[in-house]
């Protein structure tokens, strides 16, 4: 259903002189799916994610969102889709409602407060608007964050390890909200993640890649099954060390 | 549009309430300067140099608009990357323009702050009105404020380009072209070549319409005008020369570098 497609990637390639940091991706993200993009450090998601986002331009392939070419239409793509990373803060030294006061004013949010307040009571920060960025706990402020990435409602959203420093309880709860926004909203959200746990249970389908190139796609129970890998931290740890999988069904194999 | 401009235009704003580095750098530093050179030139016009007075407190006072100017540009930019929010800006849905509109207004802000207070201090120590300047101290004013705003983007290109390494520039650069603006002596002082290069910066042609204001109380409209032509080459150039960085930027993926800086 090419209609249901927000993004659609073809033959992406990325070249840092020498180095192929992505290499011949092709894949599409549908309306409404979480998409797992994994692999190990240096694999090339990284550099997908700010190809997708027009950060880096692309050496040679093509990248459609909503139907059109994202050179063309980057301005009116990045209305309506959001972004946040474990490695990337919001100004220490304002509070939690100016930040995101000026966030919403970027996404051209009117009477953005209601909206401010909603988010962060839906991540469970609530009572940390008044409070100054930087005095928050680790934890607060990646579901600040998240608040902050959800206040344009996207229809896309990247995530970039969101819980790497959350504990396991508020990772979970984080979790929990972030599924059901996706079904409530039908928000498409590509997720990288280093927790296999997590991918496992949180997305509809996964892309593995190693030096920049595809090498198995599909539902985490479709890539554990053609791989014969017992879960997907094993078959990680062998893309990891091998930079292939073995693919009975011939989908993706050397990387 | 006006949103997002002022949107970056408050963020970078609020950082003034909490930060007293930050207030001091806009307040601290130009009161400073303007003492000492006031007292010098208090010392030298007991010596018989009224003029040379009158000229180094006027040119303290201009200076500085230039220099706030193009820090308004670096340091809010700079700022971004040093916590880490520069992601947040550029996966926004922000045009190019609208991020430099809303520095060119902080340093619109920054320096008439800073021109209004070392304007009434040089009053009330040194007996000097900034207004002896005359009409021209409008067109003076403007043509530095866009000077700073060139200069800034060109260092904001490089700093984008070369992260953290390249941040010397932003007080490195005015200070370079501090002794090829004749802003404390005459043009003329300077050797034949070098008197060349000057004039090809409109801070020049200000600093010595500001000289010949106050001796004279007449303006100079050839320099105002040479001023601001030049300020329009360079506005085109600089926003081109940060254009041009961006694109490189881009090219090479820096942006995640400088996020991670």
């Amino acid at each position: 259903m090419e209609e249901n497609r927000v993004i659609d990637v073809q033959d992406l390639t990325k070249r840092f002189g020498t180095v192929t940091a992505v290499d011949g991706l092709s894949f599409h993200v549908a309306r409404g799916e979480i998409l797992g993009l994994l692999g190990p450090n240096g694999a090339g998601k990284t550099t997908t994610i700010q190809l997708l986002l027009g950060l880096t331009t692309p050496t040679s392939g093509s990248i459609r969102v909503f139907g059109r070419d994202l050179q063309k239409s980057r301005h009116e793509f990045l209305q309506r889709v959001n972004f946040s990373s474990a490695y990337v803060a919001l100004p220490s030294n304002l509070t939690v409602r100016e930040n995101l006061t000026l966030f919403a004013r970027l996404y051209g949010i009117r009477r953005a407060a209601g909206k401010i307040a909603e988010m962060l009571e839906l991540f469970g920060v609530g009572q940390a608007i008044g409070k100054i960025t930087g005095s928050l706990s680790s934890g607060q402020v990646t579901r600040v964050n998240l608040a902050k990435a959800f206040l344009n409602d996207p229809e896309v959203l990247f995530l970039d390890e969101p819980t790497a420093s959350l504990d396991p309880d508020i990772a979970d709860t984080v979790r929990t909200t972030l599924r059901d926004i996706q079904r409530r909203r039908g928000v498409a959200m590509i997720y990288t993640s280093h927790n296999m746990r997590e991918i496992e249970i949180l997305c509809d389908r996964v892309i593995f890649l190693a030096r920049g190139a595809k090498v198995a796609e599909g539902s985490p129970a479709e890539v554990l099954a053609r791989a014969q890998a017992a879960s997907l931290e094993e078959l990680f740890i062998t893309i990891a060390r091998d930079g292939r999988v073995r693919d009975t069904a011939g989908a993706a194999g050397d990387a | 549009m006006w949103l997002r401009i002022s949107a970056l235009l408050l963020r970078y704003l609020y950082l003034y309430r909490r930060s007293l580095p930050r207030a001091m750098e806009l307040f601290f530093w130009p009161v400073m300067e303007l003492l000492i050179w006031g007292f010098l030139t208090v010392y030298l016009s007991h010596v018989a140099v009224p003029h040379a007075v009158v000229f180094l407190i006027g040119s303290t006072i201009l200076w500085e608009v230039f220099y706030r100017s193009q820090m308004a540009i670096t340091l809010s930019v700079s700022e971004d990357i040093w916590v880490r929010n520069i992601m947040n800006i550029f996966i926004a849905p922000v045009r190019v323009p609208e991020l430099l509109i809303a520095t060119c207004l902080l340093g619109l802000i920054r320096s008439l702050l800073t021109g209004v207070i070392l304007g009434v201090l040089a009053q009330v120590f040194y007996a000097f009105d900034i207004l002896a300047v005359g009409p021209a101290l409008v067109p003076f004013y403007v043509s530095l404020l866009l000077f700073g705003w060139a200069v800034g983007m060109c260092t904001v290109g490089v700093i984008l380009r070369f992260g953290q390494a390249a941040e010397a520039l932003i007080w490195g650069v005015p200070f370079l072209l501090q002794p090829l603006s004749a802003v404390f002596y005459p043009v003329g002082i300077l050797p034949g070549w070098l008197q060349a290069v000057a004039r090809v910066f409109p801070s020049t042609h200000v600093f010595e319409g500001m000289r010949i204001a106050l001796l004279t109380g007449k303006v100079e409209p050839s320099l105002i005008a040479t001023a601001l032509g030049l300020n329009l080459v360079y506005l085109a150039a600089g926003a081109a020369f940060f254009g041009w960085m961006l694109k490189r930027v881009r090219e090479k993926g820096y942006l995640s570098r400088l996020a991670m800086e």
